[in-house]
């Protein structure tokens, strides 16, 4: 570096903005992200070039490559849509129904009475399991796979949403109850504003259950979607298009957390500070 | 007392019964009346069932026998006119800034916002937190927390404030500068208090009746000292001294009761006979 050069980027640096910009936390957050992604890279490299060379194991330019020439001829795409429409509309309803049947657990012991057995017997029968059924009943088209990224959802949410109304500080309920708050009014302006925390990380954790259950049902029959491309793949024994397939749902999930987190810290950032 | 007193507590009983082990008595033959207008400090040893006659005026928990009535009517729920400021800070709402904490009450009544606002700086102002109105909890100190609380009952217009050992979480330095305001607040709105302590000297500063209560289990009220209030309020003031030494010895007797009887516990499990 010469002497000129040393100075402007001194003087850059030493420009507020710039620096603003390059120490600012969201910038080191993202350069730690590029970081630790390219050490993965770099790692796979390495080991699938000089450690385990071999025709079934991918490096990752050519998995690069592969995925440059699925994008082009337009596959990848599609697959990437119809999986995650499966996703999206799966979760959303299995959200939507978990998160008031586990409000009602939480607050009603009847209804947790009631509601309890079904919740411990039906936890531990993976979607996965459901799967043959779910075909049978439903067919090979998006209803059964739908219907089974809402059962992996449902769960995870109730059972969340259902502790975090229980774990509301009693102390937070008396001090309303002697300000003068009516039973409707305990429930809506402090048990549910105490228990969005929990919801959310309840969802957080639906949607990686509902990408596992979107695979194992794409593998199992369908026409189009990443794990329908990643079974074809395996069909054919093309290494190269299955590695595309795991990377991009490596991707595809991060950035959904990404954006879940995104959507949480603008709209409901006071109820989760600690997220 | 010529007039009717504001609170009446008739020969009180509260006792617990866990399954499988003998009823346990907490506190019985509990009777008081508290005036309008008092500052009344029920002081006592740990363990000694302050809190349950502070969570039975509240109408948390119902006596076993006997009755507390306010201005003649029983008390069966909690209510607006009874507000409570609880030791911990768990009671204030993480999700509001303070100052919508102090017009929580305001609001489940149906206050307007105009004329919410305006009664929460009022209050804020009393209690030495305009310049922190708009934190959340999280971000104030315990003894600012304890103020929100104050605020929050305080501009809930209660006919008569609770307060359950609310600085004994606090560094000595604030418990001090929050007694004195305190007494400030009081001699302002001469709003009736019930104040748990077991801190003597807080008891004397703040209080113009104290009750001494005897060491649980069955614990009752043993004594009620009226503190003359140019004496209370005042650490200084040469009968200070006087009080405390009287008080200290009625509690001492308290602490030696239980040690005795713990050690008779300890003899008897050994083989000794029981006193």
């Amino acid at each position: 570096m010469t002497a000129t050069t040393r100075d402007a980027v001194n003087q850059a640096v030493s420009t507020p903005w710039v620096s603003a910009v390059l120490t600012s936390p969201q910038a080191r957050s993202f350069g730690t992200y590029v970081f630790s992604f390219f050490t993965l890279f770099l790692l796979w490299h390495i080991m699938a070039t000089y450690i385990f060379p071999s025709v079934l194991f991918s490096p990752p330019l050519a998995v690069f490559k592969k995925a440059v020439e699925l994008t082009a001829s337009g596959v990848l795409l599609t697959d990437i849509a119809v999986s995650m429409k499966r996703i999206l509309l799966g979760f959303a309803i299995g959200s939507a129904l978990g998160f008031p049947i586990g409000l009602l657990m939480g607050n009603v012991r009847f209804f947790r009475r009631l509601f309890e057995p079904y919740t411990e017997f039906f936890r531990f029968i993976p979607a996965i399991a459901l799967l043959t059924l779910a075909v049978i009943w439903f067919g090979i088209g998006e209803t059964s796979k739908v219907f089974l990224i809402v059962y992996a959802t449902i769960f995870i949410v109730v059972l969340n949403t259902m502790a975090g109304v229980i774990s509301v500080p009693g102390n937070k309920i008396r001090a309303a109850q002697c300000l003068g708050a009516t039973r409707t009014q305990i429930f809506f302006l402090v048990s549910l504003p105490a228990t969005v925390p929990f919801i959310l990380t309840g969802m957080r954790i639906a949607m990686g259950n509902a990408f596992m259950t979107m695979v194992s049902a794409e593998m199992l029959g369908a026409n189009a979607g990443i794990g329908q491309m990643m079974w074809t793949a395996r069909l054919y024994m093309q290494v190269d298009d299955l590695f595309v397939g795991l990377l991009v749902l490596g991707l595809l999930g991060f950035a959904t957390d990404r954006v879940f987190r995104f959507l949480i810290s603008r709209f409901a950032d006071k109820y989760a500070p600690a997220l | 007392m010529s007039s009717a007193p504001l609170v009446a507590f008739r020969d009180v009983e509260k006792s617990y019964f866990p399954t499988g082990k003998p009823r346990f008595i907490a506190v019985e033959n509990f009777t008081l009346d508290v005036a309008d207008g008092e500052f009344f400090c029920l002081l006592g040893p740990s363990g000694c069932g302050k809190t349950t006659v502070l969570n039975m005026l509240a109408g948390f928990e119902a006596p076993t026998s006997g009755t507390i009535e306010m201005d003649g009517v029983a008390i069966t729920a909690p209510s607006r006119d009874r507000g409570v400021v609880f030791q911990g800070d768990d009671s204030l709402y993480g999700w509001l800034t303070a100052r919508e904490n102090v017009e929580f009450g305001p609001r489940l009544s149906g206050v307007s916002a105009g004329e919410r606002r305006e009664i929460a700086t009022r209050y804020l102002e009393l209690v030495g937190m305009r310049a922190q109105s708009e934190k959340r909890p999280h971000e104030l100190s315990g003894g600012m927390k304890q103020r929100t609380q104050i605020a929050r009952v305080l501009a809930n217009e209660p006919k008569m404030l609770l307060m359950d050992e609310p600085f004994a979480a606090l560094d000595a330095q604030t418990r001090r500068v929050l007694q004195q305001e305190l007494v400030k607040i009081w001699q302002a709105t001469r709003k009736s208090v019930l104040f748990i302590t077991h801190d003597i000297d807080e008891a004397i500063i703040l209080g113009t009746r104290i009750g001494v209560m005897t060491a649980g289990p069955a614990a009752r009220l043993k004594e009620v000292i009226v503190v003359d209030e140019s004496v209370g309020h005042d650490r200084r003031h040469p009968s200070f001294m006087e009080f405390f030494k009287i008080i200290h010895a009625l509690i001492e007797e308290e602490v030696n009761k239980t040690l005795l009887r713990e050690q008779d516990t300890q003899s008897s499990s050994v083989g000794g006979t029981q006193a």
